[in-house]
């Protein structure tokens, strides 16, 4: 994020994102004639760019160590799936996308709420504190909703409509984007990324600290809810255990591998890390090892992010 | 007299059983240059944090233009006009010098969130008018033609007076600078007390400096106040400072050390 903002570039944003998000529709009409498992993974990989980039904004440009975006997501795909249920039969097929824009805001904005009840009194905190509040609130989370007989307890939430869609998906991972970027990427925005690089230094230039972490952190339950509620209606079944501790940490690889505060980086780690354990399904049982040591060889070798060219090496300072 | 622009009142603080600061009572007057001097750990550091918000006094009031700023965020004395630089550079090391200055402007900007999203025509002129705004200010500072480069990437001369020109960029009434002549070679020290003082008279603020370096400080300050373990033992003109026993002997130790017999 070393590149200054030149707002005379950041005017065609706007057009991307309705480019991106007519691709989306156009490409989605064409569904049909994807193999239906090729189709499942490019879905896959949509919802992991929201929920990468959407992390991005807290742990990557604002600097705070988040590991509770399974837990928002979760929030998120429990509460769009349980709307749908009971909505869905209610209605005309007509009004079936508008009960899923409804659904899929609705989980958003209780996961945002959460966001904002987890946040407050815990982004007071610096470092390491934060990363621990954040992992036992994912847990507290899973742990709810594993003994909420209403959402299926801990045999699953089935049934849910197949409303996720490639164009849903695509276009709202392009609103996530534009969203994420257009937020850094002006003078306001800056403030984000002043906290991160110096918190005390940020507060004497009359940069609210907390006001920053906190909406960053808002902002990012949001569309992890969102994600949330795109995964439900695609996988068709919610389950307690696809929301533990280890999925927070794939996403948080996500934005490491990809560069911290890159969304560029990050998007492309998003569809890579997705990937991969596709392709290293032929190994079978040594798949989640190769994945593991990929991993490490990875970190290993670019700390600063596979796909940051622009930041010196080292760097003398 | 007008009404002071910073007055301390008996402003006293303790960490447990230390008092750093003891009864400290100083006015600043608008447009003065002040100097803050005394040994090491005098508490000079620590009056800067109660100034800027950082600590909470114990005992004893500050007011702001007549304002009592106890309770105020740091963040939020900024916005009342105290602006300060730190003894250990502090920049936004991964932005630009541009942005640098850029996010010490987001507080006078009427534009925030919405706008940055919403990305319209009005969006573009306001940036494009904090943009010039920032490297007008650059300029001044002959610091324009390194806009692009990461702040912690710059020489370190050239560091500390980024972080000048960031605090100026919050429109401050009262700039505290800590130790900004540390170290400097005597010529880096010479064009800062032009700048000091040019920043003075160009902004029309009050600068408020803690230093060690005595050239610097003898050489720039319209009043000095001296502090020796968190009690203000002096407070006048350069001349007056430097010829008051108390503030030698602070520096130098008293006379019946100096005068013990070195023959025996």
């Amino acid at each position: 994020m070393s590149s200054t903002l030149n707002p005379s570039s950041t005017v065609g944003a706007k057009r991307w994102l309705i480019a991106g998000i007519a691709l989306a529709v156009v490409v989605s009409m064409f569904s049909a004639q994807f193999n239906r498992y090729h189709l499942g993974i490019i879905i896959d990989i949509g919802i992991n760019i929201i929920l990468a980039v959407s992390l991005n904004l807290i742990n990557g440009h604002t600097g705070q160590f988040s590991l509770g975006h399974a837990g928002f997501m979760a929030v998120g795909g429990y509460t769009a799936a349980k709307i749908s249920l009971v909505a869905s039969p209610l209605l005309p097929p007509a009004l079936q996308p508008v009960i899923f824009l409804f659904a899929l805001l609705a989980g958003g904005g209780l996961a945002a709420l959460t966001g904002l009840g987890v946040g407050v009194p815990s982004l007071r905190l610096r470092g390491d504190y934060l990363a621990i509040v954040t992992l036992g609130f994912g847990e507290i989370i899973r742990v709810i909703v594993q003994n909420m007989e209403s959402v299926g307890a801990a045999s699953g939430l089935k049934g849910i409509p197949k409303f996720t869609t490639l164009g849903w998906t695509f276009s709202l991972a392009a609103v996530t984007i534009y969203f994420v970027t257009a937020l850094v990427n002006s003078t306001y925005g800056r403030g984000f990324i002043a906290v991160s690089d110096d918190e005390v230094a940020a507060s004497s230039m009359g940069i609210n600290p907390v006001r920053y972490k906190v909406t960053a952190f808002v902002t990012g339950a949001f569309f992890a809810g969102i994600a949330g509620g795109l995964y439900a209606h695609h996988k068709q079944f919610l389950s307690p255990t696809g929301f533990d501790f280890l999925k927070s940490i794939d996403i948080v690889v996500m934005v490491i591998l990809g560069g911290m505060g890159r969304t560029a980086g990050v998007v492309v780690a998003a569809i890579v890390l997705t990937l991969l354990p596709e392709v290293l399904r032929q190994f079978s049982e040594y798949r989640m090892i190769i994945y593991s040591l990929l991993i490490i060889v990875l970190m290993m070798a670019r700390p600063q992010g596979l796909f940051t060219w622009n930041r010196k090496k080292g760097g003398a300072a | 007299m007008s009404q002071p622009l910073l007055k301390l009142d008996h402003a006293t603080i303790r960490f447990g059983g230390l008092t750093a600061v003891s009864k400290f009572s100083l006015e600043v007057q608008p447009c003065e240059l002040i100097g803050l001097i005394g040994p090491n750990g005098a508490g000079k550091t620590t009056a800067f944090n109660m100034i800027t918000g950082v600590y909470q006094p114990t005992e004893g009031h500050i007011h702001l233009n007549g304002k009592s700023i106890a309770g105020v965020k740091p963040h939020a004395l900024t916005r009342e006009g105290i602006a300060r630089t730190f003894q250990n550079i502090r920049l936004f090391g991964s932005l630009s010098v541009l942005d640098n200055v850029r996010a010490a402007m987001q507080l006078h900007c009427k534009h925030g969130v919405r706008a940055a999203l919403w990305r319209g025509a009005n969006f573009r002129k306001l940036e494009g008018d904090v943009e010039s705004r920032a490297i007008e200010l650059l300029e001044i500072f002959k610091l324009g033609d390194l806009k692009d480069e990461e702040a912690k990437s710059l020489p370190y001369g050239d560091q500390r007076k980024l972080e000048i020109v960031r605090a100026l960029a919050t429109r401050p009434k009262l700039l505290l600078l800590d130790e900004p002549a540390a170290g400097m070679n005597p010529t880096e020290k010479e064009e800062l007390m032009h700048l000091i003082r040019f920043i003075k008279d160009k902004f029309q603020i009050a600068v408020m400096l803690v230093e060690h370096d005595m050239t610097v400080v003898m050489g720039i300050c319209e009043r000095i106040a001296v502090l020796e373990y968190g009690i203000k033992i002096a407070e006048g003109t350069p001349e007056q400072i430097q010829r008051d026993p108390k503030v030698i002997a602070a520096y130098l130790g008293t006379e019946t050390e100096k005068e013990e017999p070195a023959d025996a």
